[in-house]
């Protein structure tokens, strides 16, 4: 083995991005292509009356508008049996945004006048903007065929832990709220779909082509092969591009319809209300611990709102929030329920973390509260209630769900040799007396989550296939080689990473590898990359295929050197007789050997090629210890993270460089959810935060410079020892945030911010605390 | 209406209709599809392009309003097969991930530096406040740039 692994080299995806030579879907225009633009639902909810298209019929380069007449047949989105949407509103609308009706015109300008023409007449019927709203006695079923709102109820312990409860020395109850947010890939929704006698040519914005193709085939009733899927270069997805949208069906049919090919490029606003939303959860907690802090018991009751159309990614959010409700820590007893509600809005789907930052906020906050209850420090708390490394992989009451090998307080330990914690609890007692400075306040998140989706049997719950990942490994007659796989980036650096695991298994160099993905023509099959698995899973696919191909180039070189391929070894790029290095040949001259019948071993296959699949035994558990430290204006309530300290541990790093990337974007989303986003409605179900001008994406001004750190405990789950990453960032950090906050004003009283901690709210809790004026403390 | 742009050294003439956005002109009229477009509200920045110089959000500027001016996009940046300073600080420097943002964040970074050739972390975060990244959190973008400028970068 090289050391290409572990290496921080630079990516291989970078020179064509950085010169625009990337190619986004946008980028892709056949001959002859045309523009698709929607009619948008302007109410949350309402009876769709007559819907005028002649206006725009009538302008010259329209080439038609369709509405869910003109398009019946057309098969609905998969979703939980019963809920499938629709490609067009179809009696009624359910959400700002919905689209109603559809235009195809010469120019985007064009199909964008057009859309503006068409007239439709609604009936507006009460909307349901919250969950409360749409569990109200009296509330209308928003779907049909759902006797209320209620799309998905389950408890996922025997009882509700009343009697662990009641019999723990201490009880605390915390209402928490993951707000709603927007996922925001600066690359909006985009498609474009080219329909000849041959078949369908799909490009997608998408996170999962393969499945994209199945699922596409499956509604038109094509052989799989007769639909070509290629995700190009992909601006971001963030959860959100797994999701089926239906103007990928719509493009299609169109593209088929008017045998052109047919664009879809969304706007910002339209995103804002199209693309799914993440999060948009309510806890009500309910935790007994001792004197000394240790838990006995918790209860977490979530309500999750769905949105209008239960997503299929979005379905299982609560389920994931509920599996790892007990984080870290050995909780005898963890009862945790919850219920998906139907509400007129958005569609809540998978979002960077998807169900595992929710639960790593409500026990992070439990942690706290539960410090601040007994007056003791939250590090202590933590400390008495962690797994120990002993005892891992640790089987925890869930089914299944088996943390694998973590150092949870080793984590802990090297957070603190990056922090004088003594020292920033000594500045923020100060900062506390100083009227003249802002407040400080310090919190710690400890957490676990879950990456490496499947296995099959939990990921075909959310659609897919299967859970597995696929690679091909080919070695050309030049040593040159090819990785097909079946994950598909959108900014994590696949080509990078498996080209250095490949460089590593072949002893070939790191730029004579070149990594295929994203096209479902050549590559041979595929899940996705989502759920933090493209690592832990597509990585020891590629492994594992490029093994299979140096146990196959040993073969014949053995056979060729008349030695025992026992005896072999691989040194760089050169199989040589262990102890002799003079005997041997080069992986190169067994690569052109191996097309050579008469050269190899009876009963030989020609050629240096194989796949593997990689179907995970486990899901992996990514951890990490974050701190941050916050300062709060007395005056202004604004929060600005002035330090945040991570140290994960993702098992083996691939490429400390690329990891580091990944950490850092995760903290700026969760840092953005915890001070500045979410997605907010009116009561009339209108969507508030319909740009990025309303909905407040960070920019540099508003994120700090961050310091990271990586522990490697190998995970014994897969080959590589990785675990994934992607997701940590953003489930560690916002409760980081949020408990520095509450931390900076809790002499006031404060005991909890919800989340965006806003100057606003922010202010708020310091003047209802009844002492937010340095002035007022002193009188 | 007839505009004419010299974009990235090469002199266009095209006919374009009055409401033609530069960027959909750059992008669709003359096949610059490097330049993207992210938002709506000229919140976003990945249509940042220099005109005469200048950093401009090129979703918010008719082609007509550039007729007789220089555009630069980052397709003109690199010579040949060498990046541009900061083209390649954003590479050695991980400043990007998905490269949706990347020109728009580059040009917009080039822009910075001809105005403040030794900027400081803090210049650059207030300078890059109009463009939006979703992907990398900022911080290693701060570091190419910086880099760029020539400055040490700790680590």
């Amino acid at each position: 083995m090289g050391s290409m692994i572990g290496a921080s080299v630079t990516r291989k995806e970078d020179p064509s991005l950085l010169t625009g030579r990337g190619s986004y879907v946008d980028d892709i225009s056949p001959p002859g292509t045309v523009h698709m633009a929607f009619v948008r639902s302007p109410l949350a909810h309402a009876g769709i009356g007559n819907i005028d298209t002649k206006a725009a019929l009538e302008r010259t380069g329209v080439l038609g508008v369709w509405t869910a007449a003109d398009l019946a047949g057309l098969p609905n989105s998969r979703s939980v049996p019963g809920m499938e949407r629709p490609c067009l509103a179809t009696g009624k609308v359910r959400f700002v945004g919905e689209p109603v009706a559809v235009v195809v015109a010469s120019d985007r300008y064009l199909a964008a006048d057009a859309a503006g023409d068409v007239d439709v007449d609604y009936e507006p019927l009460p909307a349901c903007s919250t969950t409360d709203a749409a569990l109200a006695p009296g509330a209308a079923p928003i779907l049909d065929g759902l006797p209320g709102n209620v799309a998905m109820e389950q408890a996922l312990a025997a009882d509700d832990a009343e009697a662990e409860l009641s019999a723990a020395a201490h009880r605390l109850q915390l209402q928490l709220v993951n707000q709603r947010c927007a996922p925001v890939p600066i690359e909006p929704t985009a498609c474009l779909a080219d329909w000849t006698a041959r078949g369908l040519t799909l490009y997608l914005t998408t996170q999962a082509p393969h499945h994209m193709r199945n699922e596409i085939a499956t509604m038109f009733g094509l052989p799989q092969q007769q639909v070509r899927l290629v995700a190009p270069d992909v601006g971001g997805g963030f959860g959100a591009k797994a999701s089926f949208y239906p103007e990928f069906l719509l493009v299609s049919e169109l593209s088929r319809r008017l045998g052109r090919p047919v664009k879809y490029i969304e706007t910002r606003s339209e995103n804002m209300m199209s693309m799914v939303h993440g999060r948009a959860q309510a806890q009500d907690i309910d935790v007994g611990f001792d004197d000394e802090g240790h838990i006995a018991a918790l209860r977490v009751r979530i309500t999750q709102d769905c949105g209008a159309w239960p997503d299929t990614t979005g379905v299982g959010l609560p389920m994931l929030t509920s599996f790892m409700s007990g984080g870290c820590y050995k909780i005898p007893k963890i009862s945790p329920s919850f219920r998906s509600v139907v509400t007129n809005t958005t569609p809540v789907g998978s979002y960077r973390g998807a169900g595992r930052p929710e639960a790593a906020f409500l026990i992070e906050r439990v942690m706290d509260r539960v410090a601040d209850e007994l007056g003791i420090d939250p590090l202590d708390v933590r400390r008495r209630n962690y797994i120990q490394p002993g005892e891992m992989p640790y089987a925890t009451q869930f089914e299944g769900i088996v943390y694998d090998e973590a150092n949870y307080p080793a984590l802990l330990d090297r957070l603190l040799e990056k922090i004088d914690y003594q020292a920033l609890r000594a500045e923020a007692d100060r900062r506390r007396t100083d009227p003249n400075a802002k407040l400080l306040g310090i919190g710690f998140s400890t957490f676990v989550e879950m990456g490496g989706f499947g296995p099959t049997p939990l990921f075909e719950q959310f659609g897919f296939i299967g859970g597995w990942e696929s690679a091909n490994v080919r070695l050309n007659t030049d040593g040159s080689a090819v990785v097909s796989v079946g994950t598909s980036p959108h900014g994590q650096g696949h080509e990078t990473a498996f080209s250095q695991v490949v460089s590593d298994v072949l002893s070939i160099p790191f730029d004579k590898i070149t990594v295929l993905h994203g096209d479902t023509e050549t590559v041979q099959e595929g899940v996705g990359t989502m759920g933090s698995r493209a690592m832990p899973v597509g990585g020891p696919a590629v492994f594992k295929a490029a093994g299979k191909v140096r146990d196959r180039a040993m073969r014949i070189a053995a056979h060729l050197l008349e030695a025992d391929p026992d005896d072999l070894e691989l040194v760089d790029g050169r199989f040589q007789v262990r102890g002799s290095p003079d005997s041997g040949i080069d992986l190169t001259e067994v690569a052109v050997k191996s097309l050579k019948p008469h050269l190899l071993p009876p009963d030989s296959d020609l050629g240096l090629a194989d796949t593997a699949h990689h179907e995970p035994t486990n899901l992996s558990y990514p951890s990490g210890a974050h701190c941050c430290v916050v300062e709060v204006d007395r005056d202004t309530g604004r929060v600005d993270v002035v330090r945040y300290v991570a140290v994960d541990d993702c098992g083996k790093v691939i490429n400390p460089l690329m990891a580091r990337g990944q950490i850092h974007g995760g903290v700026a989303q969760g840092i953005a959810q915890a001070l500045l986003e979410e997605v907010t409605y009116d009561e009339d179900g209108q969507l508030t935060t319909a740009s990025v001008a309303d909905y407040l994406v960070p920019s540099a001004l508003d994120l700090p410079s961050y310091e990271t750190d990586h522990q490697e405990t190998l995970t014994s789950f897969n080959p590589l020892g990785a675990k994934g990453l992607g997701e940590s960032g953003a489930t560690a950090a916002p409760q980081a945030v949020v408990n520095a906050v509450v931390d900076a004003l809790s002499h006031l009283g404060v005991r909890n911010i919800d989340m965006p901690c806003s100057p606003q709210r922010v202010w708020r809790a310091m003047r209802d605390a009844g002492s937010a004026r340095p002035s007022e403390v002193s009188t | 209406m007839r505009v004419t742009i010299e974009v990235n050294g090469r002199r266009t003439e095209e006919e374009v209709e009055d409401r033609t956005l530069l960027v959909h002109h750059l992008r669709d009229t003359l096949g610059l599809t490097a330049t993207n477009i992210g938002c709506d509200t000229t919140s976003c920045g990945a249509c940042t392009v220099l005109v005469d110089g200048e950093s401009v959000k090129s979703c918010t500027v008719l082609a007509a309003q550039a007729d007789g001016a220089a555009v630069t996009t980052v397709e003109g940046l690199a010579e040949g097969e060498t990046l541009h300073p900061v083209q390649q600080a954003f590479q050695d420097h991980h400043g990007l991930q998905c490269g949706f943002c990347t020109p728009g964040m580059i040009m917009a970074a080039v822009s910075l530096l001809e105005a403040n050739p030794r900027p400081t972390r803090e210049d650059v975060r207030t300078g890059l406040e109009g463009n939006l990244c979703r992907c990398t959190g900022y911080h290693n973008i701060v570091d190419a740039v910086v880099a760029a400028s020539g400055q040490e970068v700790p680590r």
